[in-house]
């Protein structure tokens, strides 16, 4: 589209049909409908070169005609419908069209306004309530999201945030959090075919205050905070940046459970040996703040910290994370106390450290992972560091799968046992929940 | 039963700017057509094999192949400069 629009060059874009309902639907609202696209089938990825040559020789899956006459075509023949410069409006309503109770909880199904579970229907009263958990005002705007990068921001008030959180079934009192996760413009719905889902991790006095659970059970179905704050961030997202339908504005190939409440729960200060993430990022210890991670696909775990063996089985777990996400620790206290006493880790810097060096592989294996090759190989070829550097490596030699800062250590858990578990996935911000309140 | 008033959960849509296509070329014969590689799932390989059938079937038409300079997520003005400048139109793909 740049190509066109802003070059002044003919253009066609190449793409695998699964994705034709998608890239229209982008091309439409970039003002741009009648842009040339044309189909193959799906995948590209690892197949012979016979194989993609019979894909250039048959016709468009889409279309049914033959993909190079629709290329030739797609540059020579005229395309633009007669459309003039301009723009046009899209706004949504406040209100929807009064009906009957039965009815309205079927358009919000039928509309995709839900994660497809029974909501609670938000009417003015229950919204005016919701609302009354903050001080700020109604029409403010809290911030954007898009479930991609291709996608156009939509942006979102406090009122469109409380309609989300009442059909979460969240209490007023949990209101704060909730903004907080909508200001962060960071997606619980991204579209990606890697089917990603987001994580929470809420910190500070807040956690008391509204009975959330970093304990027993804390990221299970076992808390109505964690569970009503982790739905509303979700249902927030979908609504908040108009859509999460799947082969139109949701493309996870098999979708993703952590998505149903987004991994939300609260960390357990009282029982960390060391100090709490929001601390870790610049915020008081009485400060309360949200912090979310996004990218969440991967989780291996185990069981404790072994006297004998416990950084080769680290060094195992790390290299079984795939080594485009990175790891996020999520320790119970008693595993995050075996840390300390078997590594002499009495500061989460230094796990940090140890966890960038043990997680190594041999170069040549590194650079041959498909998600390597897709999102980093071609930044170290721009020269971009850390990878420039590692692209020197020979492939024999092994290096850090991972950037130091992106490695993240959390405490969880209710101390059943040391169980603990690492999330592959990528920080991206704190943000306040007092500024919220 | 009664009806019930509820509020709408979406968001707000930026407006539409309309934006005009290029003009087409009247022919592909003794032009340049870029084939750009979007770097993504062996999408290289694939455009390889377009070229071979320009080279066949059209071999009036000169190609170029040129991957983008990083990933598909980042703007890449310099590409898009040297397509302007020695190009007459391109291919890209392949889109996921």
């Amino acid at each position: 589209m740049t190509l066109e629009a802003k070059y002044g060059v003919p253009t066609v874009a190449v793409h695998t049909d699964k994705f034709d309902k998608v890239v229209r639907s982008v091309a439409e609202v970039s003002g741009m409908p009648d842009l040339a696209q044309v189909f193959v089938p799906q995948p590209i990825m690892g197949k012979t070169p016979a194989q993609l040559r019979a894909y250039v020789d048959g016709t468009d899956p889409i279309s049914g005609r033959h993909v190079m006459q629709e290329v030739i075509d797609g540059l020579t023949r005229p395309r633009d419908g007669g459309r003039g410069a301009g723009e046009y409006d899209r706004s949504t309503p406040r209100l929807v069209e009064p009906d009957s109770e039965e009815n309205l909880h079927r358009l919000f199904l039928e509309r995709n306004w839900t994660d497809t579970l029974p909501i609670v229907l938000p009417t003015e009263e229950r919204v005016g309530a919701m609302l009354g958990g903050t001080r700020r005002k109604p029409d403010e705007i809290v911030g954007r999201m898009r479930s991609t990068h291709f996608r156009e921001y939509w942006q979102y008030t406090v009122e469109k945030v409380a309609v989300n959180a009442v059909m979460a079934g969240a209490r007023p009192e949990y209101f704060p959090v909730i903004l907080a996760l909508a200001a962060t413009g960071v997606t619980a719905r991204g579209s990606s075919s890697s089917a990603v889902a987001a994580m929470a991790v809420v910190n500070g006095p807040i956690r008391r205050e509204i009975g959330m659970n970093a304990g027993t059970g804390a990221m299970g179905p076992y808390n109505h905070a964690n569970a009503a704050i982790g739905r509303a961030y979700g249902l927030l997202s979908q609504n908040g940046q108009g859509g999460s339908v799947p082969g139109l504005s949701y493309m996870g190939n098999q979708g993703n459970n952590y998505a149903y409440n987004s991994v939300t729960f609260a960390e357990n200060e009282e029982r960390s040996p060391w100090e709490p993430f929001h601390v870790q990022h610049g915020l008081a210890l009485s400060d309360s703040a949200v912090s979310v991670f996004s990218g969440v696909r991967s989780t291996a775990f185990t069981l404790g910290l072994r006297e004998k063996h416990w950084r080769e089985h680290v060094g195992h777990l790390l290299r079984g994370m795939d080594p485009h996400g990175p790891p996020a620790l999520l320790l119970d206290p008693i595993a995050a106390r075996q840390f300390v006493d078997r590594g002499g880790f009495t500061k989460k810097d230094a796990l940090i450290d140890w966890l960038h060096d043990a997680a190594r592989m041999r170069a040549g294996e590194y650079w041959d992972y498909q998600l390597i090759q897709n999102y980093i190989y071609p930044r170290a070829t721009f020269g971009e560091e850390p990878w420039a550097s590692k692209l020197k490596a020979a492939a024999d030699e092994e290096i850090p799968m991972f950037r130091r800062d992106d490695i993240h250590v959390i405490v969880v858990g209710g101390e059943t046992n040391g169980y603990w578990r690492i999330m592959g996935c990528n920080y991206q911000t704190t943000e306040s929940v007092d500024a919220w309140r | 039963m009664s009806n019930m008033t509820v509020l709408d959960p979406t968001g707000y849509p930026p407006k539409i700017s309309a934006k005009q296509l290029a003009p087409r070329l009247d022919t592909l014969n003794g032009r340049t057509v870029y084939l750009v590689d979007c770097r993504f799932d062996d999408s290289g390989l694939f455009l390889e094999q377009m070229r071979a059938w320009l080279a066949e079937h059209l071999p009036g038409v000169t190609t170029v192949l040129k991957p983008i300079s990083s990933v598909y997520l980042v703007d890449d003005p310099k590409t898009w400069e040297e397509i302007r400048a020695r190009g007459h139109a391109a291919i890209l793909g392949v889109g996921h």
